[in-house]
């Protein structure tokens, strides 16, 4: 190899030309479908466990596995939003909590004014994230780090040291079951995270509002010079991602039917595990919602897999903080390729 | 240059499969015939969630627990929450437990109420539900529930501490557990019973929440401290809260004229009662309560007798300084029987 050559300049000796096209051509299947690598990955966990255990490879496991993804998968469709621009948010779960207990406490004869309020409420906290971001220029992690604390402590204050149980029909609709094909479990909650995960993906990769997304995470001066009003997009954004959350929290509902103020504390780092496992780039401006649907499904099935083999929950701390660190790795390289 | 595109490749699914590897490689369990709720082949599953697996009561329950199934032929499949409170681990730790076929559940639920949807789904697929050390909420959510009587035990504490201040008026301070648990309100309460007080009484000068933690039980006495020094006795949810008071109090050197119980009866409160921290405590028994669910499920899975009602494991009052003629056993009895390390 050539000295004083810089990270990424591509050089290679005449002789290896044909392995520099192959290896070309890889680095950039990872960059134009960032997906690729953790759907392999996904695929690979699940042969493994299916291999090492007996009780891993079944229908109701799989319906039990995506079951546990769905309130971080849900958390994660609104944070891929948010690191697509080049942002991040660590309020995410605390903003989601808070709507729970506002959902369960008003909950009476109305379910519906109870899970609106509670949207409403979320979609608030995101829309002053989002404004002090966007007018202040504060940077999203600061911003969004101080309205992790001031939220979780405004939630412990409203719920006074309780938990509320929720039995009204309509909040805790999302964790009906009902049997497709009279054999597969399938709750509620699934089909609305399928619908969110597909409205985003669309208004991502087929609309210009996505495009305007996208390039305000690559380049926001760049973004700004051709026409792009960055600060009413990042604010959308923002706002989206808001109601998002205020959905996990109906689904939050539904899956436990117990609004509890512990509850879900990782909430905020789970949900970016799945969107960096899922390939979404953290510089911004790369990656999309259908990569962090694998990353939450790979969470959860990690979690499920090493469970059933016997393995200690801190191992499985281990193992994803391992495959944290390697999409990370994987995509600051291939970054560097295409410079 | 070039090469690296491969190797992070690679690194990526080697990190993966080095994770699952360690599965295909050192899973705990003897292949047993028939996946989830098949009967026949393989030992009976029991499974067993506790509130943490750090605490030391925990810990021996789990022990406790796995011996018995040992004894018994079964298997035990212990999972956990990651901190007490955390009812969202133990609702996944339940439904994997479910997916592996396991015949009973045993668990000390971290949130009474929270953890009844759950139990509900698993006793629909005709497992059985047993809580140990703390019931649930409602009561009948469960088969069966093997605790101590709370109430009682704080009782005995109540009645103890009322013998050591012989017959001079309380001026009390209550320090507590974590706000809304069970087993908070009910040792409370007997306390309150034991020593003849009502809740609210002006002998109450000052109360605090110290979640049963070391740390915050220091603070928040040294907090009522500050306000008055005038107190002669002192009510603790807890070793591990008495311990902390003992701290604050020992700063003010008040250790001489409070008088101090506790309740649980780990081994490490053995060495507190005979270095004078505190004068008594009241002994639970977790594992008896793992033993008994073990059997229980046991039993269960032979011949389909479902366990039911409330089994009081018992509370013993240890002390080395037997007062008022209350029963009581010395800490060498309470070395023999004592939990922890």
């Amino acid at each position: 190899m050539p000295n004083g050559v810089k990270v990424g300049a591509e050089t290679a000796p005449a002789t290896a030309v044909r392995g520099r096209r192959r290896q070309i051509e890889i680095s950039e299947l990872v960059l134009r479908y960032p997906a690729l690598g953790p759907t392999c990955a996904l695929v690979l966990a699940v042969v493994v466990f299916s291999v090492a255990t007996n009780t891993f490879l079944s229908l109701d496991n799989f319906s039990l596995v995506v079951e546990q993804s769905l309130v971080v998968g849900t958390l994660a469709l609104g944070q891929t939003l948010i690191i697509l621009t080049a942002g991040i948010d660590l309020a995410n779960g605390a903003i989601m909590v808070f709507g729970t207990l506002l959902m369960a406490k008003l909950a009476g004869p109305s379910g519906f004014g109870a899970l609106l309020a509670g949207i409403v409420l979320c979609l608030v906290l995101g829309a002053i994230s989002g404004g002090l971001v966007t007018s202040l220029r504060l940077p999203p992690f600061i911003v969004t780090l101080g309205m992790l604390t001031v939220v979780a402590a405004s939630s412990r204050i409203f719920a006074a040291g309780q938990s509320f149980p929720v039995s009204n029909g309509l909040l805790t609709l999302l964790g009906q079951r009902f049997y497709l094909f009279g054999r597969i479990e399938v709750t509620a909650g699934m089909l609305l995270a399928v619908l969110m995960y597909a409205l985003v993906w669309y208004s991502l990769s087929r609309t210009g509002w996505g495009r305007h997304v996208y390039a305000l995470g690559n380049d926001p001066e760049a973004a700004r010079l051709t026409g792009i009003h960055v600060n009413r997009t990042l604010f959308s954004v923002y706002l989206l991602a808001g109601i998002i959350y205020g959905f996990a929290a109906w689904q939050a509902i539904g899956r436990i039917p117990n609004a509890d103020p512990n509850a879900y504390q990782t909430g905020n780092l789970d949900s970016i595990t799945a969107v960096v496992i899922g390939g979404t780039s953290l510089f911004g401006g790369r990656g999309g919602v259908l990569g962090t649907l694998v990353g939450a499904l790979i969470v959860s099935v990690l979690r499920s897999g090493l469970t059933q083999a016997g393995i200690d929950e801190l191992y499985q701390d281990v193992a994803t903080g391992l495959l944290v660190i390697a999409a990370v790795a994987l995509d600051q390289l291939a970054r560097r390729r295409s410079r | 240059m070039g090469r690296s595109s491969v190797l992070t490749r690679l690194l990526a699914i080697g990190a993966v499969a080095a994770a699952l590897l360690t599965a295909a490689c050192s899973t705990e369990r003897a292949p047993s015939g028939g996946g989830s709720g098949a009967g026949g082949g393989g030992p009976v599953k029991i499974g067993l969630v506790t509130k943490t697996d750090t605490n030391p009561y925990f810990v021996t329950l789990r022990d406790a627990a796995k011996a018995a199934a040992d004894q018994q032929g079964a298997q035990l499949i212990a999972l956990a929450g990651k901190f007490d409170g955390d009812n969202e681990g133990q609702v996944a730790a339940i439904e994997n437990l479910v997916q592996q076929g396991v015949k009973g559940i045993l668990i000390t639920p971290s949130n009474s109420g929270g953890i009844i949807a759950a139990l509900q789904q698993a006793k629909s697929r005709g497992i059985t539900v047993i809580a140990l050390d703390t019931e649930t909420d409602p009561k009948d959510a469960v088969d069966a529930t093997w605790a101590t009587d709370n109430t009682d035990a704080g009782r005995k504490q109540g009645a103890y501490v009322k013998a050591m201040l012989n017959g001079s008026a309380p001026k009390l301070l209550m320090v507590d557990g974590t706000a809304g648990a069970a087993v908070d309100t009910q040792r409370h309460n007997g306390f309150l019973e034991g020593i003849g007080l009502q809740n609210g009484a002006p002998q109450i000068i000052g109360s605090a929440n110290a979640n049963g933690d070391q740390n915050l039980a220091q603070q928040a006495t040294e907090n009522l401290l500050q306000r008055s020094t005038d107190v002669n006795s002192v009510y603790t949810i807890n070793e591990p809260t008495a311990r902390g008071v003992y701290v604050a109090m020992a700063a003010k050197n008040l250790t001489a004229k409070v008088a101090m119980a506790s309740i649980d009866g780990g081994c490490q409160a053995m060495q507190d009662l005979k270095g004078g921290k505190y004068a008594a405590t009241v002994m639970q028994f977790p594992k008896k309560m793992a033993q008994d669910g073990v059997a229980a499920v046991v039993a269960f899975s032979k011949d389909g007798t479902k366990p039911a009602g409330f089994h009081d494991t018992g509370s013993q009052l240890i002390t080395d300084k037997p007062l008022g003629g209350l029963e009581s056993k010395d800490t060498g009895w309470g070395q023999q029987n004592c939990w922890g390390s």
